[in-house]
């Protein structure tokens, strides 16, 4: 198969996620200026990074002065449910992909990246996912510089307006699936009361939010796979479905 | 502010950023054939996302009546299976009224 099509393929799913990612990395680097960091600093840290819910965490820890443990372990945790993504893609990879690049694509590994790979059907080939993440790290690292450098002229209406953007498109990829799939809405209901009960509950307030989406996670998707396990051929069918859309 | 600390932190938290996301991509590549463990896999990304929007986004804008309408925007939206770009810019612009008229 020609290589420079499946790249094109990959950058044409890629640029939904860029587009995406544009207005929540503006707000990262609005947010880390104003609070203090330098322009450099907001960009080096999305240009590393790339993520949301972490890199807003560690940012908001520096800006604080807290330690170096402190910042590592909070990060961290946040950023565990990476291995249940990272793991559930090596089961679409094809196994060929040798490590290095399997190191590079390992690097923008995002819930949007993972989301968009996993639900692309048959099995995913190096060249497509080089060209799925070039995107949106393009869109990541321009979002951050163009909010870092115009911190200062943007309205505080516009700011808060944007804080639901991230939210807007998580929305737009599970509602799609919930409305087809029933067992994918009790599912995602199993995820969303666990996380509201430890949120809530005072007892768990000891738990951090990163781990409590872990939890959340394991319930959600651990009850599924028992009440409604897949059959191979289910997954045949859903991807001749995708194929004919 | 010290810019060899701002650098240090900026280094850890690219490591343990970095280590969750490669460290299954390089040493698993075996196929799972646990039936159980293939369905929690495949569910993982609506729970984890599910998870990860209720309720958070209800804190994400200025106020909660702008979330609230933000949300039932992104929701009908996405009910008919509009783009993600669309669902978010559209949210953006109706938190961004409401917050005007409030």
């Amino acid at each position: 198969m020609d290589w420079r099509k499946e790249f094109g393929r990959g950058l044409k799913d890629g640029m939904p996620i860029c587009l995406g990612y544009i207005p929540v990395a503006f707000t990262f680097g609005f947010i880390a200026v104003s609070g203090g960091l330098p322009v450099w600093a907001a960009f080096l840290i999305s240009l590393t990074n790339l993520t949301s819910a972490g890199q807003f965490a560690g940012t908001n820890l520096i800006l604080l002065g807290a330690g170096y443990v402190e910042i590592g372990l909070t990060t961290f945790v946040i950023n565990i449910r990476y291995m249940l993504m990272s793991l559930s893609l090596t089961q679409k990879i094809e196994e060929a992909m040798g490590t290095l690049k399997r190191m590079l694509f390992g690097f923008a590994v995002t819930d949007e990246i993972f989301v968009v790979a996993s639900l692309k059907p048959g099995t995913l080939r190096a060249v497509y996912l080089f060209g799925l993440i070039f995107p949106p790290i393009a869109g990541w690292n321009l979002g951050t510089v163009l909010g870092a450098c115009i911190s200062s002229v943007l309205p505080a209406a516009l700011q808060n307006a944007m804080g639901i953007a991230l939210y807007g498109m998580f929305i737009a990829l599970i509602v799609p699936a919930a409305r087809d799939s029933i067992h994918v809405l009790v599912i995602i209901l199993i995820a969303v009361s666990v996380n509201c009960m430890l949120k809530y509950i005072p007892v768990f307030s000891f738990i951090s939010s990163g781990f409590r989406i872990i939890l959340s996670t394991i319930a959600g998707a651990g009850c599924g796979a028992a009440l409604f396990p897949k059959d191979d051929t289910e997954y045949v069918t859903s991807e001749a479905e995708w194929c004919e859309k | 502010m010290d810019m060899k600390r701002i650098i240090i932190c900026i280094f850890i938290m690219a490591l343990v950023t970095y280590i969750p996301r490669v460290v299954p991509l390089t040493v698993f590549r075996k196929q799972i054939r646990s039936r159980y463990l293939r369905s929690f896999l495949d569910y993982t990304p609506y729970a984890v996302l599910g998870a990860m929007t209720f309720p958070d986004v209800f804190t994400s804008t200025g106020s909660l009546y702008s979330a609230l309408a933000g949300t039932a925007a992104a929701l009908v939206l996405s009910y008919y299976r509009k783009g993600l770009v669309t669902v978010a810019c559209s949210a953006i612009v109706v938190v961004y009224v409401v917050e005007m008229i409030l």
